[in-house]
């Protein structure tokens, strides 16, 4: 057995003994169809100062397990075997006085949503008070505005007089991390500390992260989704799958040399991971044709969509009637070929789901056309309106938004079909199958609801309905944001499948760069409404000459990482 | 917040116009003639109908007629009842008994209800749970002028624990039995109100946070569970002032309380058209002015209201 | 080596590689009306209600099956406040009248008040806050202000004013109850159902809907309504019984049904004579009325819980 049957015995011979050491832990859930084991034989160890991050999908148990450790698993959920043992000492049942005295300033956490996990009543500046006053620690103005200003808030003393909805997800981030760290906690669980920001926030925010918990010494719990940024920011890697911990080691070696087939799988597939091969494969000028999307052969520029000086104004209502407008989006151009896939990147706020809004013909442009095929789409009329329609579909980004759930898969799928007055009843079965089979979906599904089905099925779902009328545009609204890495991979498949298959050409909105990589063949970045750089895809991924592109490209999690690219 | 205040108080000005415009239209401006109308099938004494034309401006416009109306019910000339009497110098004299009779009922259902929800929820599924759940069904099942009648003869004249009518000299003890009476239903849909709000704000994201914080548990439910579980009940205790004026003239006709609803009671047993516009106008702008409080408050409670569109 | 270094892999045949994102196909499809179906059969509170009103249904409907006394034939004030005796289990009201045939016929007069107020309540209310929600701007501007005068008058309150109108006050029926009601009672029901169109009219379903060429008024009926009726439905329900509380209040201060029609409210009123003497005489159309209002109020509850979109899988 190769099994870490190494245990604090021996590690005392070397002197350290771990910070956090976790074995066997078991985790079971109460639910309505009885018991859950949620974690099995879940083992991990932290030395001081270590940071060690827990990589998974959904339901993984990696988050579950953080949470056992600083003791607030929910109410139906108990430990049922194993030790956690905090510097030899197992809490795994303590008391829960004993947890309220290590909460805070022995064992700190960063949780995951910043907008929900501030108490929305309460000004800033009071929820750090309250967390250092209950551990003892002195908690006057001068004590918050630090704390905060050390978790890199600026002018602090002034923001701890706001509430939370006066600040952006960054800041609230960047609170909820000073209220993590400010009783200097030798352990900090950050649950996907950064997952629901945006990239360059991202990056600016763990990297802030890692300086402070440098300087501390304080032992990171790190969970995450995104094995490129597990990798770059910890020193260990702990894999689990299916509430076990199916592999554990030190990150580079983890990534080079991974074992278990589902750590295989997750290399392979992790966008980060993938676009950071390619762009080594690109530097060491090995042949990528196999890495990289298959790029259209069109000898003639055959522009599908011609967007010409597009702009939206919006008209923001300050109250007492005053109004200002604020440019959504501001002279954007650019073309689409037939056939191929175009990216438009950027953060949130930069306008480029309006421009998917206004290329769909759900919203109208202030300024600016819009050519499809060579005709001006605001010029078309109902029926013509009704006919683009078929030719032009989108996909959305909420898997669970996206589908009607009082419709059934049949129904929605259906739907396209029935608005368009298209075959009979019979036929538009049939059509409604071969779409199924076309997405890798069971015709039993048919009868299912969405709520029956995951988020990668709903998005399959999504795109059979998209596919329904034969168009010959799809509108990709971060249509892969919201999925698990493995399903994300197939997904992203799936589209490359049908589009070599049907001659599709995407139009691909998304905050993610290293998806970009994989997929598309030119990019518009936007910033602020503003179309800052356009490109081919490698041209952009190799000399980006704004530096917005730069940073963004930069922010691509696992970036810094030396990958060779034989790895996979 | 003051933008907050001046905002909502436009807003009132319209609700308050058109609500009273309704009530004055309907009674006043309706076809036929509105002072035979008032009166129904009984035939007033001469003096009155000159009284309540000139009153009212019968032969005026009907925008000159609502604008003195509308004068008339902010300089408190509410015109004389049937016996004579000016309507104002009655409606004074009663409004304090009726305000003493709100405030009792208010904070019974306010206080009991709140503190009953906050255990029943933080300990859901528990006996104490279970049996108050049942309890606030029944409660809220008994319609008022019921329970007015069974705590009358249960309370008042078998057990004899409280006065069975109040009379003349309202003070807080005697009310306190026709406030327990007009308070109970209302209690008990705060109770299930802020229990449903307490459990589900225990499982909110920022509780969990501020568990981890290390804070204990009695600062975590003060702090953060009660607090937030406030927002929906204040909401909802605004929007039933209008049920407690309600309640408060079935509760009143039934103990004898000489307050506004006793008033408005004996207006309705008499078919007394204009007493009864005239107090339900004044009542009308207390019930706007109350929201208008309950509004506040409730942007106090919680601050993301105030920058709301 | 320590621990801190060792690279470990679980054993593969403990840790199997599933199918990624495979379809559960062990299960039965189940929609969200099924769903909420299958959890309130399962409910003794959905239960015991529905029972209670369908005996009550049946009762409104044929009262000729459960007594064959006349409501108002043979009151005869030598019986008043007769205790019960054979054929008249109930007792006699203060006119002499039988207090069980009384309670049986009034069933229909607060059912019906209950169950059209309700209905007008539902298209007036639901049509007005859809409006609103859906399409926003002016339209919602004015009809939120012509709600906020409607909500500004309590129903007890705008019902005195409203029934003094000589039209209302010479024609009491069934109808100027429901009417007055509904008048005053549309706006919460409004205010819900603008609420309810407002969480779902940005979804993605919709967008997509919209994309698809359906027009932006079927877009609202076909996928904006039927996902905002959960909250609609268990209002409705709550309403009920709401608004049978209100008609015996109303006929109870003497502004509601006409003493022709007999009512559980009217006999309440009238057995406010006899309270000190014999309070029986009230126990039991109060009784039968706070049944009444329970069984809706538990059949809203339980509606409520069925329908939660937090207690459904995702």
């Amino acid at each position: 057995m190769t099994t870490p049957e190494v245990r604090i015995d021996e590690a005392g011979t070397t002197g350290v003994r771990p910070l956090l050491e976790i074995r066997d832990l078991a985790i079971t859930f109460k639910t309505g169809g009885g018991d859950v084991q949620a974690v099995r034989n879940a083992h991990l160890s932290i030395m001081p100062g270590e940071t060690v991050a827990i990589v998974g999908e959904s339901g993984s148990g990696k988050s579950t397990t953080a949470l056992a450790a600083i003791g607030l698993l929910p109410n139906n959920g108990r430990v049922s075997g194993g030790q956690i043992l905090l510097d030899g000492e197992d809490i795994a049942h303590a008391s829960e006085q004993r947890m309220i005295e290590l909460r805070g300033n022995t064992i700190g956490m960063v949780p995951q949503d910043p907008m929900s996990n501030l108490n929305p009543v309460w000004k800033i500046g009071y929820q750090v008070r309250e967390t250092l006053r209950a551990n003892g620690r002195p908690s006057g103005p001068e004590d918050i505005a630090r704390v905060l200003s050390e978790a890199g808030l600026p002018d602090a003393k002034r923001r701890a007089n706001q509430y939370p909805h006066e600040f952006s997800g960054g800041m609230r981030q960047r609170a909820l991390i000073a209220i993590g760290l400010s009783c200097q906690p030798r352990l900090l669980i950050a649950d996907e500390p950064t997952s629901a920001l945006d990239v360059t926030v991202q990056r600016q925010i763990l990297d802030h992260l890692d300086t402070m918990t440098t300087d501390l010494g304080t032992s990171v719990l790190l969970i995450t989704h995104d094995l490129g940024l597990a990798a770059e920011r910890a020193d260990k890697v702990v894999v689990m799958y299916q509430g076990r911990v199916v592999e554990a080691g030190p990150s580079l070696e983890l990534l080079r040399n991974p074992q278990h087939p589902y750590t295989r799988r997750l290399v392979e597939s992790a966008p980060s991971l993938a676009s950071r091969r390619i762009q080594a494969a690109k530097e060491q000028g090995v042949e990528t044709a196999d890495l990289l999307a298959p790029a259209a052969e069109t000898a003639v520029a055959d522009n599908v969509l011609q967007i010409q000086d597009l702009r939206k104004v919006y008209k923001l209502r300050q109250g007492f009637g005053k109004a200002t407008d604020f440019a959504a989006v501001d002279g954007v151009s650019f073309d689409v070929q037939r056939g191929t896939t175009t990216a438009i990147v950027g953060e949130s706020g930069s306008g480029k789901s309006t421009v998917a809004k206004m290329v769909l013909q759900l919203e109208k442009p202030t300024d600016g056309r819009i050519l499809f095929d060579g005709v001006d789409t605001s010029l078309l009329k109902s029926q013509e309106l009704f006919k683009f329609r078929r030719r032009v579909q989108p996909i959305f980004q909420d898997p669970y938004g996206s589908l009607d759930p009082m419709y059934n898969i049949f129904r929605t799928i259906e739907e396209p079909l029935r608005v368009h007055k298209i075959g009979n009843q019979a036929s538009r079965e049939k059509k409604v199958r071969e779409l199924l089979d076309q997405v890798a979906l069971p015709q039993s599904a048919m009868q299912r609801y969405p709520n029956e089905l995951s988020g990668g099925q709903r998005q399959r779902v999504a795109i059979a309905r998209a596919l329904a009328l034969d168009p010959e545009v799809i509108i990709c609204d971060e249509a892969v944001s919201a999925l698990d890495v493995l399903v994300q991979a197939q997904v992203l498949n799936l589209l490359a499948d049908l589009q070599a298959n049907l001659g599709l050409t995407y139009l691909f909105i998304t905050h993610d760069l290293a998806v970009v990589r994989q997929i598309a063949d030119h990019v518009c970045v936007m910033e602020k409404g503003r179309l800052v750089e356009t490109g081919s895809t490698d041209d952009v991924f190799e000399s980006p000459r704004q530096e917005y592109t730069k940073a963004l490209l930069n922010a691509i999690p696992g970036a810094k990482l030396m990958l060779p690219p034989e790895v996979a | 917040m003051v933008r907050f205040i001046l905002r909502r108080l436009l807003q009132v000005i319209p609700v308050f116009i058109g609500t009273t415009l309704l009530v004055y239209y309907m009674v006043f401006a309706l076809p036929g003639d509105p002072i035979a109308a008032l009166f129904g099938d009984r035939q007033p004494p001469q003096a009155v109908i000159d009284t309540l034309r000139s009153q009212y401006h019968l032969d005026e416009p009907f925008w000159v007629q609502y604008g003195l109306f509308l004068q008339n019910l902010f300089t408190s000339n509410l015109g004389n009842d049937f016996t004579g009497q000016p309507i104002s110098a009655s409606l004074a004299r009663v409004f304090p008994v009726t305000a003493m009779l709100a405030i009792e009922a208010l904070a019974i259902q306010a206080i009991f209800g709140v503190a009953f929800g906050v255990f029943a929820g933080l300990r859901r599924g528990g006996w104490f749970d279970s049996t108050v759940l049942v309890a606030s069904l029944v409660v809220i099942a008994v319609p008022t002028f019921v329970l007015g009648f069974v705590f009358q003869l249960v309370f008042g004249v078998q057990l004899g624990w409280a006065k069975p009518t109040v009379g003349a000299n309202a003070d807080w003890g005697s009310l306190l039995l026709p406030a327990v009476v007009l308070g109970l239903v209302s209690f008990a849909y705060v109770l299930r109100l802020t229990r449903a709000s307490v459990s589900e704000n225990m499982n909110a994201d920022y509780v969990r946070t501020a568990t981890a914080k290390g804070l204990s548990r009695p600062r975590v439910v003060l702090a953060h569970i009660l607090r937030n579980s406030l927002i929906p009940v204040v909401t909802y205790l605004g929007a039933n002032l209008g049920g407690l004026m309600g309640g408060a003239i079935v509760t009143e006709g039934i103990f004898n309380v000489p307050g506004v609803g006793n008033k408005l009671y004996q207006a309705v047993l008499r078919s007394e058209g204009p007493t009864i516009v005239s107090i339900v106008s004044v009542l009308v702008l207390v019930f706007v002015v109350a929201n208008l409080l309950v509004d506040l408050l409730y942007a106090w409670l919680d601050p993301r209201i105030r920058y709301d569109q | 080596m320590t621990s801190n270094n060792s690279h470990f892999v679980a054993p593969i045949d403990e840790t199997p590689l599933l199918a990624t994102d495979a379809v559960k196909t062990d299960q039965a499809p189940l929609s969200l009306w099924s769903d909420a179906w299958r959890k309130l059969r399962r409910r003794p509170l959905f239960i015991i209600s529905a029972l209670l009103i369908l005996a009550l249904t049946v009762v409104a409907l044929f009262p000729g099956l459960f007594t064959s006394v006349a409501p108002n034939a043979g009151c005869e004030l030598a019986n008043s406040e007769g205790g019960p005796t054979a054929g008249h289990p109930f007792g006699f009201t203060f006119q002499g009248c039988d207090v069980y045939s009384r309670v049986i016929h009034g069933t229909q007069a607060s059912m019906s008040v209950g169950v059209l107020s309700v209905l007008c309540v539902l298209v007036i209310g639901v049509t007005i806050g859809a409006l609103a929600g859906y399409y926003g701007g002016w339209i919602d501007s004015v009809l939120a202000r012509l709600g906020d005068i409607f909500f500004a008058l309590p129903l007890i309150l705008g019902a005195l004013v409203i029934t003094q109108l000589p039209l209302f006050r010479e024609n009491k029926s069934v109808w100027t109850v429901v009417f007055v009601i509904s008048l005053l009672a549309w706006p919460q029901m409004a205010r819900i159902t603008r609420g309810a169109v407002i969480e779902v009219r940005n979804a993605d379903f919709v967008t997509a809907a919209r994309a698809l060429g359906v027009s932006k008024f079927g877009a609202l009926v076909r996928h904006v309504l039927p996902n905002a009726l959960a909250p609609i439905i268990v209002l409705a329900t709550l309403e009920l019984g709401v608004f049978i509380v209100a008609e015996a209040t109303l006929s109870f201060l003497g502004i509601g049904l006409p003493q022709s029609i007999m009512s559980w409210g009217n006999d309440i009123a009238g057995a406010q004579a006899s309270i000190r003497t014999s309070p029986e005489i009230m126990l039991y159309p109060a009784a039968a009325l706070s049944i009444t209002v329970l069984s809706f109020i538990m059949l809203g509850d339980a509606v409520r819980d069925a329908l939660d979109p937090k207690s459904r899988q995702r």
